[in-house]
């Protein structure tokens, strides 16, 4: 590792343009004769739509167009899909309900976009949205996943009876009925993963340029996979073919998750571009954000663990009712499935598993994957079962850990996983250690002078990045391959442009990619430019999730660094009259070793471009291409310790101590990684402590902005202690195994663990706000 | 936002007069109307802006005697010497209103004017025993405040000062609601010549209120310890999805014996 290399703390390059306001967001965006667009949503959670009447609206000032669903309709726009299949127990396939872009008949949750208004000004288009008159007739409404499947509940969609989209199951189910007949003891557990909302920083937002004369659309977009979406918007909404529609996700504030999908509005102002004859531009204010971006989480669990009387785990049963909201999003079926039952091994040795999911319409915004997606809802679960079987035995909870863990690799699980490599109880011990886990009760019995009741909780968690083969996810019904691209150009002058189909929206890949390739060519970073997010510039990339970005899309550069490192080899033989074999690459040169013959990597460079003196037969220039797709999932895994001092008088939690020990494979740049788990464990902590996105009964959305949802914000959580240890993912070229999601699937358990270890009762839900801890005190003193 | 006429009034009579005009409202920090305007909840064809008049504006203490213009800033209240030696307490509760940014604009007339419930300035002036002094006459804390942004407030009338005896000892206590920061219960303790008076917010399903339970209790002993025990009743108490009413009246007795062992410190 140099100064810039693999390894090396490089501060990002990308943040001087971010820090000074320098960053070209989506609505930074400007074109000649743009207009802007105001969405008519829906007031209602639930209702039939009468009569749309637009004449009021199309009379006010400065206004261009006012359109319906029944125009979209008419012109072929086709419904929002999602694009993972899922066939419940019985063999049948999921049932998907219709989602227009705009709707027609019936509206089915509070935000659903029925009218796009367009206009001059963004003033005057939002004016002309409170003319559009909309007759409601207004049907009952269900916001709980846990009502949805009940007798006499609202039929959200005529295709799902009973609200049911699937019914599914994952595992071996005889294994386990039989492990439940042999255990010594049987854990239950009632749990609730709380939705959430994903409050990217940047608003979504499009803008939408149809361009006549050459019959071809552009869409500027808020996404985390621009390829997808146009991908997606070609293929299945119609709105035009591949060729004719470049889509270009510049600058992208924040995604989460929430950024991967295709949301209606971005269709719609493309169409309506058409349709008017004026670029359309549309940007979410944040109240539509709350409304409508998708939510994330919202699991109602029955859970069971089987022991024996040496409390080693035998068997796990698991009945997951998700609620997947007013629509299916485009991976939401993907997400309380095969990332979610497929981890609910965590990390221990289970012969036996049965996951049951039923996948459920609410009128709620949409549920789709959020930092973590599906694995957050495992770790929870399990962990949380962990720490409470353990004090039920009346044995420690490291101990029940660590006599349960896998400690041989490769380990196949019962629900698809096959772990690779790991090292579960160096983890534990470096974060019992960093913890001060032995000085614990002395720091609980000082508490308890001071009137505070201090309790400390742990989470060993696993989860399961970059997604993944593309042959595995396709048996499992993934429409799409979950491969990357990448394309290294070297130019004349030897500067490199980096292409990749992954896409930044805070990770630092303009930073870590180019210490990657800085690494391997030994030239500076200054001299390497990275590109995404545009279509027209990337050849094709499936975008960034599921922490990917660094297995997969970095696997794909090494793959073309592969190439053109031999291409440049070959050449500089050539120059040197060498044997390519005896090519060393050293400090910006090209050199044979042990000798002081040497090209400098322009010169190479030059060379190929010059095409003067090439080895016979080779082409000019000096450009590879690669396709990467990965041999597994990587298995990032560690353990957080997490230490809480509650007020009994006010039921206020300050967590005192956050200890992260995390095992993510090889590093490329540590304080980007730091930067990762501090923002994944301050999400964590936040699904913990404080953000519960509350409906009420009717379907409307309580906590629609900042003053009800709570964020977590600095001084809400303290200075972590982070650490890493690292047995190197065996499945990607660079032994990464990703860091992006697992601060979010890690602490929440760790902070509930710690909670109800204070308060001596486990009777709490997430977000544990002082309001529910003062009355799980006081319900457990009753 | 709607579009809205702004007039800068130069003086209090200037500024009753610009009221006049349309669906006129006063603004002064605007943190609260501002907002509104924004989400198109409110919609004023005018603004009148008192924030820029100097008679409005600045504390000023002679003996005991404390009078806080209307138009000055929570970071002004904050930061001032001499309130701050004369009722420390008030400085204190303008510190911990919203963040930097809000108490340099927010004015402690329009967090009385518009008596929001959960707003802190209302819990002082109640316990303060303070007098709100308008363009037209000067009106008891006690008949000011009337509910949920209630006030006596006639049309046309404008808060031009506070006043107040500085009390022997007082204290505020706020439990935040962790999302918007306002009060869910704030409790200002008050001792002085007039006795003990303790005033909530935040937690009443009227606005603002007096304890007197609490006051009662204080009276006897002006000691945290002599709370022991002593309740609000739960049924005059607010209730929504970030406390429940049986929670704010608990946390009214808490936050009242932890203020009044500040105001002993």
């Amino acid at each position: 590792m140099g100064i810039e290399g693999v390894g090396a703390r490089v501060a990002r390059k990308e943040d001087k343009r971010f820090i000074t306001g320098a960053g070209r967001y989506v609505d930074d965006m400007v074109v000649p004769g743009m207009k802007h667009a105001a969405f008519v949503r829906s007031p209602h959670a639930h209702a039939q739509i009468k009569k749309i009447d637009v004449s009021k609206a199309k009379a006010m000032p400065g206004v261009i167009g006012v359109l319906t669903g029944k125009e979209l309709k008419a012109d072929g726009i086709g419904n929002l899909i999602c694009g993972w299949m899922i066939h419940s127990k019985d063999g049948s396939p999921m049932k998907m309900g219709a989602w227009s872009p705009l709707a027609v008949d019936k509206v089915r949750y509070v935000g659903d976009a029925v009218v796009i208004v367009v206009a001059d000004t963004k003033g005057q288009a939002r004016d002309a949205a409170e003319a559009v008159e909309i007759t409601y007739k207004e049907l009952k409404a269900v916001v709980d996943a846990s009502k949805a499947m009940d007798k006499g509940a609202p039929q959200i969609h005529p295709e799902a009876e009973n609200n049911l989209i699937f019914d599914w199951d994952l595992g071996n189910a005889d294994e386990t009925a039989a492990a439940f007949k042999k255990a010594a003891h049987v854990v239950k557990m009632d749990i609730v993963n709380n939705r959430l909302v994903p409050n990217a920083m940047e608003p979504r937002a499009a803008l939408g340029h149809y361009d006549k004369a050459e019959d071809h659309y552009t869409c500027w977009t808020t996404s985390q996979n621009p390829h997808v979406a146009r991908l997606v918007m070609s293929a299945f909404y119609n709105v035009a073919p591949e060729n004719k529609l470049r889509v270009i996700a510049p600058d992208v504030g924040g995604g989460f998750g929430s950024k991967i999908y295709i949301y209606p509005e971005e269709i719609v102002c493309l169409w309506a571009s058409k349709k008017t004859g004026v670029p359309v531009k549309w940007v979410a204010d944040r109240t539509e954000s709350f409304l409508c971006d998708a939510h994330g989480r919202d699991h109602h669990t029955h859970a069971e663990m089987a022991f024996d009387k040496d409390h080693k785990i035998l068997g796990f049963k698991v009945e997951t009712i998700a609620n997947l909201g007013a629509y299916m999003s485009l991976f939401s079926s993907a997400t309380p499935t095969y990332l979610y039952a497929t981890l609910l091994s965590g990390q221990y040795d289970i012969p036996a598993i049965l996951g049951n999911v039923k996948a459920v319409y609410t009128n709620t915004a949409p549920v789709d994957a959020y930092r973590g997606a599906g694995r957050p809802e495992a770790a929870f679960l399990i962990e949380r079962m962990m720490e409470v079987s353990a004090r039920q035995f009346g044995i420690s909870p490291a101990e029940l850990r660590r006599k349960n863990f896998i400690t041989s690799f490769p380990h196949q699980t019962p629900v698809i996983m096959n772990y690779d490599a790991g090292d579960f109880a160096t983890s534990l011990d470096m974060a019992m250690k960093a913890a001060d886990y032995a000085g614990f009760e002395k720091r609980r019995e000082k508490a308890r002078k001071a009137g505070k009741l201090r309790g400390i909780g742990f989470s060993c968690y696993i989860e399961a990045c970059g997604i993944a083969p593309s042959a595995a996810v396709g048996s499992l019904g993934a429409g799409v391959g979950l491969w990357e691209s990448a394309e290294v150009r070297v130019n004349a002058v030897g500067t490199i442009e980096v292409l990749t189909g992954s896409h930044s929206h805070g990770q630092g890949h303009e930073t870590t990619f180019a210490q990657l390739v800085a690494d391997r060519l030994k030239v500076p970073m200054d001299s390497i430019s990275i590109v995404h997010g545009d279509t027209d510039k990337v050849q094709m990339g499936m975008g960034t999730y599921g922490s990917r970005s660094g297995a997969v899309g970095m696997s794909a550069i090494v793959k073309a660094l592969d190439k053109v490192e031999a291409k440049a080899k070959k050449i500089a033989a050539h120059l040197m009259e060498a044997d390519e074999g005896d090519i060393v690459i050293e400090n910006g040169a090209l050199k044979v070793a042990g000798t002081d013959k040497n090209v400098p990597w322009f010169q190479m460079a030059l060379a190929a471009y010059t095409a003067h003196n090439l080895p016979a037969g080779m082409e000019p220039g000096l450009k590879e291409t690669a396709f990467y797709d990965p041999a597994n999932f990587t298995f990032p895994a560690g353990c957080y310790v997490c230490e809480v001092e509650v007020d009994p008088e006010t039921g206020m939690t300050e967590i005192v101590q956050f200890v992260a020990a995390d095992d993510f494979g090889n590093i490329i740049n540590p304080m980007i990684v730091e930067g990762q788990v501090h923002g994944g464990v301050t999400q964590g902590i936040g699904q913990a402590l404080l953000e519960g996105t509350s409906y009420d009964a009717s379907g409307q959305l309580l906590t629609a902005s900042y003053m009800d949802y709570t964020m977590p914000r600095a001084g809400d959580v303290p200075s972590y202690k982070l650490s890493t240890s690292s047995t190197p993912s065996p499945s990607n070229p660079l032994g990464i195994k990703g860091c992006g999601e697992a601060g979010a699937i890690g602490s929440p358990p760790a902070v509930i663990n710690a909670i109800t270890d204070a308060i001596g009762t486990e009777d709490i839900t997430m977000p544990a706000t002082p309001n529910k801890v003062w009355a799980a005190i006081r319900a457990a003193k009753h | 936002m709607y579009s809205v006429n702004y007039h800068r009034a130069s003086s209090v009579a200037d500024a009753a007069k610009l009221l006049k005009s349309g669906d006129a409202k006063l603004v002064s920090g605007g943190m609260t109307l501002i907002p509104a305007m924004k989400t198109r909840l409110a919609a004023p064809s005018d603004l009148v802006d008192v924030s820029r008049i100097e008679a409005l504006k600045g504390v000023k203490v002679s003996g005991k005697t404390v009078t806080i213009g209307a138009a000055t800033t929570h970071f002004e209240v904050a930061s001032d010497e001499k309130l701050k030696k004369a009722c420390p307490a008030l400085a204190h509760l303008a510190s911990l209103i919203g963040d930097p940014a809000v108490r340099h604009r927010g004015t402690i007339g329009g967090s009385i004017a518009n008596n929001d419930p959960a707003a802190d300035y209302p819990a002082a002036m109640l316990a303060l025993g303070a007098t709100i002094v308008t363009n037209k006459r000067e009106i008891a804390a006690d008949k000011f405040f009337k509910g949920l942004f209630e006030t006596a407030l006639k049309d046309g009338e404008i808060v031009t000062a506070v006043t107040f005896a500085a009390p022997a000892k007082a204290a505020y206590e706020k439990f935040r609601n962790p999302a918007s920061r306002y009060a869910v219960v704030g409790v200002f303790v008050a001792s002085g010549k007039d006795g003990v008076r303790v005033a909530v917010t935040g937690a009443g399903d009227d606005g603002v209120f007096r304890a007197k339970p609490l006051e009662a209790a204080l009276a006897k002993k002006f000691d945290a310890s002599a709370l022991d025990g002593v309740k609000v009743p739960v049924g005059s108490m607010m209730s929504d999805i970030h406390a429940s009413a049986d929670y704010r009246a608990h946390l009214v007795t808490v936050m009242a014996k932890r203020a009044v062992a500040a105001a002993n410190r």
